[in-house]
């Protein structure tokens, strides 16, 4: 097989990525869309496995198919509940090849330096026109693995770029790699979720990272391989305190940080092996995590560093006190209130998805909607713990997804609207990110859902939420308290509507 | 503290300033409450019934003025009652600082603080302790009812056994809070009853009580009432000349004109003037309530009641709460009692004298020796929603330039930043080898597709949106498949694990992906 054909099948298959995120434009488009990006996977991975080089073709398929297996039964089994543990735990896996791709090509460079060196040639050196490398003599050329042949071709220049692509690479991997682990920690509970830092907090991370870019220019002035091996280190610890750092309601931003991150180190390792495809790839999936959490971090209202630095900027003066009493309803009240309602908001929270109550809340949609009612779901860019994670549980439970808006679609209704239900939210629908300047979360854009006539609050409780912040919402005139379980609570009122 | 209500001393006065109720819960804020005796006689309340609601009973003004520390009045003191009053004392009663700035200065002088119930700001905080709006209100029923008992006939329309009566037809001037007040009792009482107003956003209310809104031919911009803090303020001389030609048409058919029109600290102005007084029926009643400031008529005589030689009645009394004494007595010892409560955050018989807060400041006319009047504008305006500004009419060169501008604006952005952005290239470019620069730009173009692309994305789909990047950049397998056939073990099995990370991913990551696409569904 020709190289060209190696080359000519990764354009196509760097085509079908770009259409299998084309794709996801609309709910139809996507179904179809994911079929282009497993076909475009496909083909890049028989071009490579048929490709000039590849060693042990057999060996690799075996692999391949036992990462198969694995992949199946994670996808088959995991509850859309756990999706942002999961994804958090993919990332990782991306992060950790990364590293092990970047580590092999220094042990390639320098494997390849030794075959220069037996021969009494340096790597690197360079011809008459002062620009094209001296090669090795072909017989031990021809006995290179493609990737050796590649290196042994490079000019001293272009091995220092290739230096810095996978120094870089095995940085960017590193850090995905166990922020990844930590954020899915976090995310199932295993790590606490609160913001923790070590003593020293950020000064730590930036001495850190200080010391990397020392280390990276040990090892660019050729101090040995041990520079990367701690260069490796320090990136995992960045990549543990960093995400330590960052608590639990601010997981949307990190996961699909992460999701960037590991677009980029493919891209910097694409850069260190010369292969397009991963470097098309890399930046794709790296513009995609950026633009995610910029959207995440708009919702917020905050900026993306303050978000990475973690905690919620101190507020600026005395927070509003909240008078009025928090006033609690049974579910006969709501089973009444609904009865009367005609149009009804419902907008879903993490506390949904803790609770598993969305198979209770698509059968009370479905009750209300049979009797005639306009019944819709509001959701908040930030709701849940993973971009777009309330949409994928709510069309578990068969929801339709045209009756789930978004924020921007949806916020002008709550005046018209007879009820509101919140289900396990809090920040995204309090008042006071617009009432009260000082608060913490003033700006963030919110649902206005005490807007509408009536407002029921399902929550656990009367503690606040993770952030800690009093929500008036809960002390209005029209709002209700419906405390107890989420899924419990539901299950209650499906027995008083039918 | 000590909160005492004295007698009033003004002939004629009626109310009082602190009622049994009052006092009850006056006490619940903690302070204890003192009256003087035979205060509450008029408005219906003995000193036994004080007593019983836990009330001590001065003997004489002296003691009572002696003995508390908080003074409730109703009419403005007296010279001779302020100079009863010591430094620190704080007098609570109506004022009317602008007509009475040596009384006020007295009190300043003297270190006597004085919260005017008058200067009440008129803010929905407010509204509880708004004396004023309490006792227009009892005015504005009172002017119906003493209307009623000069009018000959009945106010509703009846056919009986004995002759047909037609209805009485109502004119009701100025549609504040008195005005209102009237409206809603003349249509109760059965009348045809026509209302008007300088304020075209009140015709909405007055419809609302079941009057009909009479408008004027006149086209002007009319007066934002919302900006004067909802009181009505001074008309151009043609909106008033089209006024009273309306108000001439309307004369002869009137049975009961009622006039409540009054403008703050002014004069009040003439509406209904001597030919319509002579146009009207013989038997119809004025009822000026302006009369006070001078009369909307200027027939009336203040305080008495008039005949006009065709037989209209004039009446121009000032006194109509203190004529229902009981209901205003208990309306404005509330009030009393709700200002009390906001100068007792606490509950603990203290007065913390806020000035920080609007209503507290805009009442408060002196205080600590200084005259405090008058007060700043308060920070919360209006009492009505403010309407909208509107937004200017753009001429279409107007726009045609906005555009330009935004353009211009844009097209200065993006030039910095692709000025940036390729310099940072070239200077790439310069250092970095071609082979580099190849791959570079393949970089820097699927970003710039990235970016595109993904803008499109739906929100809703952003969690398969993740997943399919996860898969996909698992594409670094790509990588480790070409490192495996190396010489090296440690090679070789760094890019094992590679592979197999990174097929877990890929299956994992598409199949997730299908399962919650799979779930979407159209209903």
């Amino acid at each position: 097989m020709e190289f060209g054909f190696t080359i000519a099948a990764y354009a196509v298959a760097a085509v079908l990525f770009i259409l299998s995120l084309g794709g996801l434009s609309g709910q139809e488009s996507a179904k179809r869309a994911v079929w282009y990006g497993i076909a475009g996977m496909a083909i890049a991975v028989v071009a490579t496995l048929i490709g000039p080089g590849q060693g042990l073709f057999i060996v690799s398929l075996v692999l391949i198919a036992l990462g198969a297996a694995v992949g199946y039964q994670l996808a088959m089994r995991v509850q859309m509940t756990q999706m942002p543990e999961l994804v958090a735990i993919m990332h990782s896996l991306v992060g950790l090849a990364a590293v092990f791709v970047g580590f092999n090509a220094d042990i390639m460079i320098n494997n390849v330096a030794d075959i220069y060196d037996a021969n009494g040639l340096v790597l690197g050196a360079v011809g008459e026109d002062g620009y094209t490398a001296i090669g090795l003599p072909k017989e031990i050329h021809d006995g290179l693995s493609s990737f050796g042949q590649l290196i042994a071709k490079k000019s001293g220049v272009e091995i220092g770029i290739l230096r810095v692509e996978l120094m870089l690479g095995i940085w960017i991997g590193a850090v995905t790699f166990t922020g990844s682990v930590i954020a899915y920690g976090k995310l199932a509970g295993k790590v606490d979720t609160s913001a923790k830092k070590l003593p020293g907090g950020h000064l730590l991370n930036a001495a850190a990272a200080g010391l990397s870019l020392l280390l990276a220019v040990l090892y660019m002035s050729d101090a040995g391989s041990w520079t990367l091996v701690l260069l490796t280190l320090l990136a995992l610890f960045i990549g543990y305190h960093l995400i330590m750092g960052i608590g639990g309601a601010d997981m949307p931003v990190v996961v699909s940080m992460l999701n960037s991150y590991s677009g980029w180190a493919a891209a910097a390792i694409g850069f260190s092996l010369g292969n397009d495809l991963l470097i098309v790839v890399g930046a794709l999936v790296g513009s995609s995590g950026a633009i995610l959490s910029y959207i995440m971090c708009k919702a917020m209202n905050r900026s993306f560093i303050s978000v990475i630095l973690g905690g919620f900027g101190g507020a600026a003066g005395e927070q509003m006190a909240v008078d009025g009493e928090q006033v609690a309803i049974d579910a006969d009240g709501v089973a009444n209130a609904l009865d009367e309602a005609d149009s009804i908001i419902i907008i879903p929270g993490y506390g949904m998805a803790v609770a598993q109550a969305q198979q209770n809340v698509a059968e009370l949609t479905r009750r209300l909607r049979a009797q005639g009612k306009s019944v819709r779901f509001a959701i908040h860019p930030v709701a849940g713990r993973l971009p777009g994670h309330m949409n994928v549980l709510l069309a578990e439970a068969k929801v339709p997804y045209d009756i789930v808006l978004e924020m921007d679609e949806i916020n002008d209704d709550f005046p018209d609207t007879d009820v509101a239900i919140v289900i396990g939210s809090n920040d995204i629908v309090n008042p006071a990110a617009q009432d009260d300047p000082n608060s913490p979360i003033a700006g963030m854009p919110v649902l206005e859902c005490w807007k509408a006539k009536q407002v029921f609050v399902s929550k656990r409780g009367q503690g606040t939420g993770y952030s800690g912040i009093e929500n008036p919402l809960f002390f209005k005139e029209n709002t209700r308290m419906f405390y107890g379980d989420a899924k419990k609570s539901l299950e209650d009122l499906l027995a008083r509507i039918s | 503290m000590k909160i005492g209500t004295p007698k009033e001393v003004m002939k004629g006065e009626a109310r009082v300033a602190m009622t049994p109720d009052s006092a009850r819960q006056l006490q619940k804020l903690g302070y204890d409450c003192i009256i003087e005796t035979g205060a509450g006689d008029a408005a219906g309340y003995n000193d036994a019934t004080y007593q019983e609601a836990g009330v001590e009973v001065a003997e004489t003004a002296a003691a009572l003025w002696t003995a508390a520390d908080v003074v409730a009045k109703v009419r403005p003191p007296t010279e001779a009652e302020l100079k009863k009053s010591r430094e620190g004392q704080l007098l609570i009663s109506m004022f009317w600082p602008a007509q009475n700035e040596d009384l006020m200065k007295q009190a300043a002088d003297q270190g006597t603080s004085v919260i005017a119930m008058d200067m009440v700001p008129r803010i929905s905080r407010a509204q509880k302790m708004d004396a004023l709006s309490s006792m227009a209100n009892i005015a504005g029923y009172r002017a119906v009812i003493e209307a009623g008992n000069n009018f000959g006939r009945f106010f509703t329309g009846q056919i009986t056994a004995a002759g047909k009566v037609p209805p009485a037809k109502v004119l009701v001037v100025g549609a504040g809070v008195a005005g209102l007040a009237a409206i809603g009792t003349s249509t109760s009482l059965g009348a045809i009853t026509y209302a008007f107003d300088v304020r075209p956003e009140v015709a909405e209310q007055v419809e609302s009580m079941g009057a009909e809104f009479v408008f004027l031919d006149f086209e002007e911009d009319q007066q934002d009432g919302s900006a004067s803090g909802g009181y009505a303020s001074v008309s151009s001389p043609e909106f008033t000349a089209a006024q009273l030609a309306k108000f001439r048409e309307l004369a002869p058919e009137m049975d009961i004109v009622i006039t409540t029109a009054l403008i703050p600290n002014r004069e009040a102005p003439e509406l209904w003037t001597k030919d319509m007084v002579e146009a009207m029926k013989p038997g119809s009643v004025i009822i000026d309530l302006a009369a006070e400031k001078g009369g909307n008529c200027k027939l009336t005589v203040m305080d008495e009641k008039i005949v006009t030689d065709n037989g209209v009645t004039i009446i121009g009394y000032t006194d109509f709460p203190s004529r229902m004494a009981t209901q205003s007595s208990n309306l404005y010892a509330t009030n009393i009692r709700h200002l009390m409560t906001d100068l007792t955050p606490e509950k603990d018989g203290q007065i913390v004298h806020d000035m920080e807060d609007d209503v507290i400041r805009g009442a408060t006319i002196a205080h600590e020796k200084e005259v405090t009047f008058p007060p700043p504008p308060p920070k919360v305006q209006a009492i009505a929603a403010q309407p909208k500004e509107k937004v200017k009419e753009l001429t279409p060169e107007e726009k045609r330039e906005q555009e330009i501008t935004a353009f211009k604006a844009q097209t200065k952005q993006q030039v910095t930043l692709l000025a940036i952005g390729a310099a940072l290239v070239l200077g790439v470019g310069l250092i970095a080898p071609a082979s580099f620069m190849q791959h570079f730009i393949v970089f820097l173009l699927s970003v710039f597709i990235g970016f595109q692309v993904i803008w499109g994305v739906a929100h809703s789909l952003h969690t398969p949106l993740m997943a399919v990047t996860n898969a996909i950049s698992s594409i670094i397998i790509l990588g480790a498949l070409i490192q495996i056939g190396s010489s090296s073990l440690l090679i070789t099995l760094l890019a094992a694990l590679g592979i197999f990370m990174a097929s877990i991913n890929i299956f994992g990551g598409f199949l997730v992906t299908r399962r919650m696409l799979a779930m979407f569904q159209k209903s």
